[in-house]
């Protein structure tokens, strides 16, 4: 166990190198902070000058020395647009969009684990060909087709759900702002987790009734209709359990993926979360703030992929966490 | 009465290129305690023999004629929770590879426990004890630690000890023994089958032994079938048929054996393979790997003749009989 995470923390450090010098490195192709940091009428002197003062002229590698030194104290630097640190702002959203993810997880292993059963028990059922179908249309369709659709029906024709924004929040743990604690909240999340899992459930649905097809077909199961035990206990314990095992490893790093989806589909609801910030931050040309969220986003795959590997250890006897 | 009852059974896959049949004309029956013995090459249709005794086979397989009767009812009519209460309980089945066997998430004890419970009302805890009693009936060493060990902790050989204790979990009447030692190691294979033989012969037991191994099958059993492209081509009395084969594929079969080969005679494995189900050639199957062929071969299916004790369907055979009624008229 303890060498497990002491492997997971060196890749963790590698990865995170990576990111920082990659996001780092775009930076300088950005555009030109000094722009929106000044107004037009600075002359090209005092520009240089500031540029001096900023280390913007100094050599990559200075800059990145400089950048990394401070970043291991958690200091990414100051937003060009809000004058504060840019970690601060970013984590400040981090809530809205973590919220978001996790009501689309929710919703996609709601749905995808009956469905993706029911179909592989059942293929020539008409529902599973429905569900198969269907599946085949949800993955082609964009997110912002599907966003906009759900805002047409359901707020606008026929008004039950708000269209944007989050709603009424209330404060939990003294630094989150959370909206699953009212019903104004709850309703505001609907339509965008919806959105988010629509590109996920389908895939998922899918990738459950492949996985479950092969375990029936599997000798364990095999032997253990002929044990003479219920259909129920076979399908939701022989086979599921097995079933699950790669689709928490997929499953893992998509729902990583899905942190990065987050933008388009924050962005068509106006909702208040990291995604959208980034967004903004790339329109102002908010270097720091850029870098900032390309970090925080690496570090939470970082942190999910490891909660993937643990619950997998969990679930899989066969896999020691010592690691291989 | 018998105690199984296989009587015309006919099982077919609905493949894409259209029905084959994989199993035809299969008559046979099987006493309380008895050990009936199949063999035949790869492909004969043994599993899918096997696994359609319980009704088991999947799809694409179905059963399309015929009756599986035991205990006088035929299997194919019952309600499938009738059939559970049978499966595991009154026949159960030891598959081939134990590797594959044991669902590789659920520890031992846990897919011992189940399939008490499934059949007998009774509480967890008195299900493991009887669990614990029967992997000690199989000689497993420290059988308390094993009920809470995953399959992967375990051996081969400790690992199908485990699932002959599963099949002998319920003291069935009948177990249906898939080559239960083809996949094991060659130096544990003797110890597990005489494990299992001797296990069914104390708790009367009926076996059917489905192997490659004509040895085994003529040291252990009291009656053999031999299958070929899906039909019994032989069966009869284990003795009579080893002593004086009469197929000529049986004689094949006996021949390539080395313990049955005469000193300084050659080894003779039967030339070519057996077809594929969709390939099966008119008339007699074997035909074309026939030494013996004769024309009616090619064309008609040859039925099943009373010699002795056996019976073997073979058109050389058939009029070797007729030849030797009429001798006996005259
Ligand atoms: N699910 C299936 N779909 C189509 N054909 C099948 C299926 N299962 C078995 N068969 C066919 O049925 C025939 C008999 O197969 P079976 O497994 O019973 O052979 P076997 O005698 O047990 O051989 P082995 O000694 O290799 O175990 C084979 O030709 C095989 O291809
Ligand atoms: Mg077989």
């Amino acid at each position: 166990m303890i060498a497990f995470f002491i492997k997971r923390f060196f890749q963790a450090v590698v990865v995170m190198f990576v990111i920082s010098l990659i996001s780092f490195s775009i930076q300088d192709n950005l555009g030109d902070p000094l722009r929106e940091l000044v107004g037009q009428a600075v002359s090209e002197e005092e520009r240089q000058a500031l540029r001096d003062e900023m280390g913007l002229n100094d050599p990559f590698l200075v800059q990145y020395v400089r950048f990394a030194k401070n970043a291991l104290q958690g200091d990414l630097g100051e937003s060009y647009f809000f004058k504060e640190p840019a970690l601060e702002v970013i984590l400040n959203k981090f809530p809205a969009t973590l919220e978001l993810v996790i009501g689309a997880t929710f919703i996609i292993v709601l749905f995808s684990v009956p469905l993706g059963v029911y179909s592989a028990i059942k293929p020539q059922s008409v529902f599973s060909k429905a569900v198969m179908g269907f599946s085949i249309v949800g993955i082609s369709i964009p997110v912002f087709l599907t966003a906009i659709g759900l805002i047409y029906l359901f707020s606008i024709e026929l008004g039950w759900m708000p269209s944007y924004g989050r709603g009424e929040t209330v404060e939990i743990l003294g630094f989150w702002e959370s909206g699953f604690f009212t019903q104004d909240g709850l309703e505001h999340l609907i339509l965008p987790c919806f959105t988010l899992a629509s590109i996920m459930l389908p895939l998922f649905i899918r990738l459950i009734r492949a996985e479950m097809m092969e375990v029936l077909q599997s000798e364990y199961v095999k032997f253990a209709w002929a044990k003479g035990i219920s259909p129920r206990r076979i399908y939701f314990l022989h086979a599921l359990k097995n079933t699950m095992l790669p689709v928490i490893t997929v499953g893992g790093v998509q729902i990583g993926t899905m942190v990065a989806y987050t933008i388009l589909t924050e962005t068509v609801f106006q909702w208040p979360g990291m995604g959208f910030l980034f967004l903004e931050a790339v329109n102002r040309v908010d270097t720091p703030l850029i870098v900032a969220y390309l970090i925080v986003v690496g570090a939470i795959f970082v942190v999910t992929n490891t909660l993937v590997d643990l619950i997998y250890g969990l679930v899989n006897p066969t896999v020691k966490l010592a690691g291989r | 009465m018998a105690l199984l009852e296989v009587k015309d059974l006919e099982v077919c896959f609905g493949l894409r290129s259209g029905a084959v049949k994989a199993l035809r004309e299969i008559n046979f029956s099987l006493e309380r305690g008895e050990r009936l013995g199949i063999v035949g090459e790869s492909g004969a249709g043994k599993s899918v023999l096997g696994f359609s005794i319980l009704n088991l086979i999947s799809r694409p397989g179905y059963i399309s004629k015929g009756a599986v009767n035991f205990e006088g009812q035929n299997l194919a009519d019952l309600k499938p929770h009738q059939l559970r209460e049978i499966r595991g309980n009154r026949i159960s089945m030891i598959f081939q590879d134990p590797m594959m066997t044991l669902n590789p998430v659920l520890t031992i004890g846990q897919q011992m426990v189940e399939c008490l419970l499934a059949h007998r009302k009774m509480r967890e805890s008195d299900a493991r004890k009887i669990a614990l009693q029967k992997l000690q009936q199989v000689q497993i060493p420290s059988p308390e630690t094993r009920l809470d060990q995953y399959p992967h902790e375990l051996s081969g050989g400790m690992r199908q000890r485990i699932v002959i204790a599963i099949g002998l979990l319920l003291d069935p009447d009948v177990i249906i023994a898939d080559e239960p030692t083809t996949a094991l190691d060659v130096t544990i294979q003797a110890e597990i089958m005489d494990l299992m033989l001797n296990l069914c012969e104390q708790n009367n037991v009926a076996l059917i032994l489905i192997t490659h191994d004509l040895g085994v099958v003529s040291e252990v059993t009291q009656n053999m079938m031999v299958m070929y492209a899906g039909r019994v081509i032989e069966r009869g009395p284990t003795k009579e048929i080893i002593n004086d084969p009469q197929h000529p594929y049986t004689q094949g079969l006996m021949n390539a054996l080395p313990q049955m080969a005469q000193a300084g005679q050659k080894l003779n494995q039967i030339k070519g393979a057996m077809p594929p189900l969709q390939r099966i050639p008119t008339g007699c199957a074997f035909n074309p790997r026939c030494e013996y062929v004769m024309e009616i071969c090619r064309h008609n299916l040859p039925d099943s003749t009373v010699s002795g004790n056996c019976r073997v369907a073979c058109h050389m055979v058939a009029e070797m009989k007729r030849e030797q009624a009429m001798g006996d008229e005259v």
